[in-house]
């Protein structure tokens, strides 16, 4: 017995001791980073999410193919305090000489301290929120999805026998709004009798509320349903099972839908980061504040699924060449769901107009209500 | 071994080896679940075809390994500290409260709405001292409401309080999408900032808020409560059998009541470092899951309020190092995660050890 207590009190002391030299003995044993360019990335959410997270993950991976670029990724990372730490430690232990930020919440306060207390770093943010008060070492990058919501829209409304479309949204707020005005106007445009009815599930990722959401608008009568979540997957995916069409957002959705995928609204991040990693490179200054849609290749739609017609693909080709051209979107007459005009008969909006930025309505024919 | 009870000449000297001897099993036994759950991880880690010493090298690289780590370790044990303790005091009643998370919303959302009207005149100070007594208060009120419902209505504390805290978010969300508002912010819907002149600056020198300083003053103040007042010892009879405190005439729903308002009140303080040190205003942000993980710290500190510390702190820098691990090994998100289930599991596993080891008895008992 005396022997026994002996041997577990000695395997304890050697594995206490061995846990101790392991933890000191391979300090330097991690390796150091290559020389080159390292880029930080920060996903709220999971990197496959078929959403917001995964359209960035794409282009990170796109960015890694460059020689002599180095990029870090992390997934998850919560709107909290962690996100100041994590870019810490992209900087202090990786040597991140740039950080794209991709969630909203990450800029005010996290992404502008770290901004403050890391001068010689970049960091750039992935919505228009940049001002000229902020560090210059920050700024921001963003794709009007709308433009491709606006196609989506077109492509949509020739694909309806019942004339009534679903939307299902995360939140009523500005950029969310902007998108469901825009993919009305192009259903209203070949289709003026159809109409789109959106439901609010409130939040970004409510898997079970979007499901909810999507079977109660076929329910209520819509064969095409498109969304703006995070992660639009169930509600594709139950567009599918229903046996309706579907348009994307965000990433591609196309291999959950092979039968009812119409297109979808994509950003094409690849752009920017492969743009800002050159930059770099040669030693130039970064843009503080950049936005653009299908003229400046910031936004793409996803390539034509099953569910598309030839009548549609031609029309959305074209509607599509029109938006990278410069035509505007918003032409008038269109009135506020209120009845109010908004654009007049004759006049029309900017595809970049500052008010669109503002969006706190939805135009007449779509049926829903924000509050 | 001989079985006498006649105390030696060194009196003294052996009842010190004997307590420490006693008590050494509560960190022997851990530290051999710890050593068992990072063996069972390493396992995990050669199936995905992960060299596992490098794992745990980044591990303490990522956590405890630079001066920038410490911080960072620290910044995230902060609000496990104070949500832990919203755990770990009803406990000692034999409750199980897990809806901390609930308070900590509610109690952060306070702080912040109670600023509004108070930024535009209040000295700082001020402003700070309402917040963080209105945050006690409505966190206490919340899960006090739980030991009313568990003592009066005798309604399971885990299920209400878990209710609560689905209700706590939906009152957070429904004020900040609707009433109180920041016009201004069309896109995060949260309320109007504080201004940073009122917001809680870090420890001088460090990136580390002063929320890791209430929370240990916290946790030190609860030992003291639990293992040295009359109140504490009337709280643990309770936790080991209500009806022999009740015959003992202890007055238990009173013992409960305060016990929860108590726990309440730590997790709402959490809520107000979050607003006052870190966001400036209350939004979705503060539903970072810190009431959920300080359950885990609770449990794995056996609800001893001093052990919560190191434990937060532990927990905090697995956490702090899950970022270096998915940078330098391309692996998961949910890998620390995995990591940090295994230890919980076994050191669950591990209590059915305690008492079975002789080494560990005092001499004599």
């Amino acid at each position: 017995m005396i022997n026994r207590r002996f041997d577990r009190r000695t395997f304890l002391k050697g594995s206490g001791a061995g846990l101790i030299g392991l933890s000191t003995g391979i300090l330097g044993a991690v390796p150091a980073r290559a020389e080159g360019l390292t880029i930080g990335i920060l996903y709220v959410g999971p990197r496959d999410d078929f959403g917001w997270n995964q359209a960035h993950a794409v282009a990170a991976a796109a960015l890694k193919e460059v020689p002599g670029v180095t990029v870090v990724e992390e997934e998850n990372v919560p709107e909290t305090i962690a996100v100041a730490q994590s870019i810490e430690s992209m900087i202090s232990l990786d040597g991140a000489k740039l950080i794209f930020a991709t969630s909203f919440g990450y800029y005010n306060p996290f992404v502008l301290d770290m901004a403050k207390k890391f001068p010689d770093v970049q960091f750039r943010h992935a919505a228009p929120l940049w001002t000229d008060k902020d560090p210059t070492n920050a700024g921001s990058y963003f794709g009007q999805l709308d433009q491709a919501h606006y196609v989506d829209g077109i492509a949509a409304g020739l694909s309806t026998k019942s004339n009534k479309l679903g939307f299902v949204a995360a939140k009523p707020i500005g950029t969310v709004l902007r998108n469901i005005n825009s993919f009305a106007l192009g259903v209203k445009k070949v289709n003026p009798a159809a109409t789109v009815q959106v439901i609010f599930t409130g939040e970004w990722s409510m898997p079970v509320r979007e499901a909810e959401a999507a079977n109660a608008l076929i329910d209520a009568g819509c064969d095409v349903l498109t969304c703006h979540v995070d992660g639009p997957k169930v509600v594709i995916e139950t567009a599918e099972g229903r046996g309706v069409k579907s348009c994307g957002h965000n990433a591609s959705q196309a291999p959950l839908a092979p039968k009812g995928f119409i297109t979808g609204a994509e950003y094409k991040w690849e752009t920017i980061y492969k743009d800002y990693a050159a930059k770099l490179g040669k030693g130039e200054a970064l843009p503080n504040f950049i936005g653009g849609g299908f003229d400046l290749d910031f936004v793409q739609n996803t390539p034509y699924g099953a569910g598309a017609t030839p009548e549609a693909i031609a029309a959305a080709d074209a509607a599509r060449a029109d938006v990278k051209a410069g035509k505007p979107i918003f032409v008038g007459p269109i009135k506020k769901q209120d009845g109010s005009v908004l654009v007049a008969e004759g006049a029309s909006l900017d595809n970049y107009a500052p008010e669109l930025n503002a969006t706190d309505y939805l135009i007449e024919g779509v049926v829903g209500s924000i509050t | 071994m001989a079985d006498t009870t006649v105390p030696a000449p060194s009196f003294a000297l052996g009842e010190t080896i004997d307590r420490i001897r006693r008590s050494s099993e509560y960190v022997v036994i851990p530290l051999l679940a710890l050593v068992v759950s990072a063996a069972l991880f390493s396992l995990f880690l050669l199936a995905l075809g992960k060299d596992p010493v490098t794992f745990f090298s980044l591990v303490w690289k990522g956590g405890f390994g630079t001066g920038f780590s410490w911080q960072n370790t620290l910044v995230r044990s902060s609000p496990l500290i104070l949500a832990a303790l919203c755990v770990a005091i009803p406990a000692r009643l034999g409750m199980v409260v897990i809806g901390g998370e609930g308070a900590l919303v509610l109690g952060g959302f306070a702080a912040a709405v109670v600023a509004i009207p108070m930024v535009s005149w209040s000295p700082t100070f001020f402003t700070l001292t309402v917040m963080a007594l209105v945050s006690m208060l409505v966190g206490g009120l919340w899960i006090g409401f739980v030991g009313y419902l568990r003592h009066y209505r005798g309604i399971n504390e885990t299920i209400s309080s878990l209710l609560l805290s689905y209700i706590a978010i939906s009152i957070l969300n429904f004020f900040v999408e609707g009433a109180l508002r920041d016009p201004s912010d069309p896109n995060k819907p949260s309320t109007m900032p504080i201004g940073p002149e009122n917001m809680i600056g870090p420890i001088p020198g460090t990136s580390v808020h002063w929320g890791l300083v209430a929370g240990t003053i916290a946790a030190v103040a609860m030992w003291v409560l639990m293992n040295r007042t009359t109140f504490g010892f009337a709280a643990r009879i309770t936790g080991g059998n209500v009806r022999a405190a009740m015959a003992q005439g202890l007055p238990v729903g009173k013992l409960i009541l305060v016990s929860t308002a108590l726990a309440g009140a730590f997790a709402g303080l959490a809520g107000f470092y979050e607003v006052a040190a870190i966001h400036g205003k209350a939004n979705a942000s503060l539903i970072a899951g810190y009431g959920f993980t300080g359950i885990l710290v609770s449990f794995l500190a056996r609800h001893n309020p001093i052990a919560i510390v190191p434990v937060a702190i532990f927990l905090g820098g697995i956490e702090a190092a899950g970022g270096l691990v998915q940078r330098r090994l391309e692996l998961p998100d949910a890998t620390v995660l995995v990591l940090q289930g295994l230890m919980f599991v076994v050191l669950l596993v591990s209590e059915t050890l305690y008492g079975r080891f002789k080494i560990f008895k005092a001499k004599g008992a």
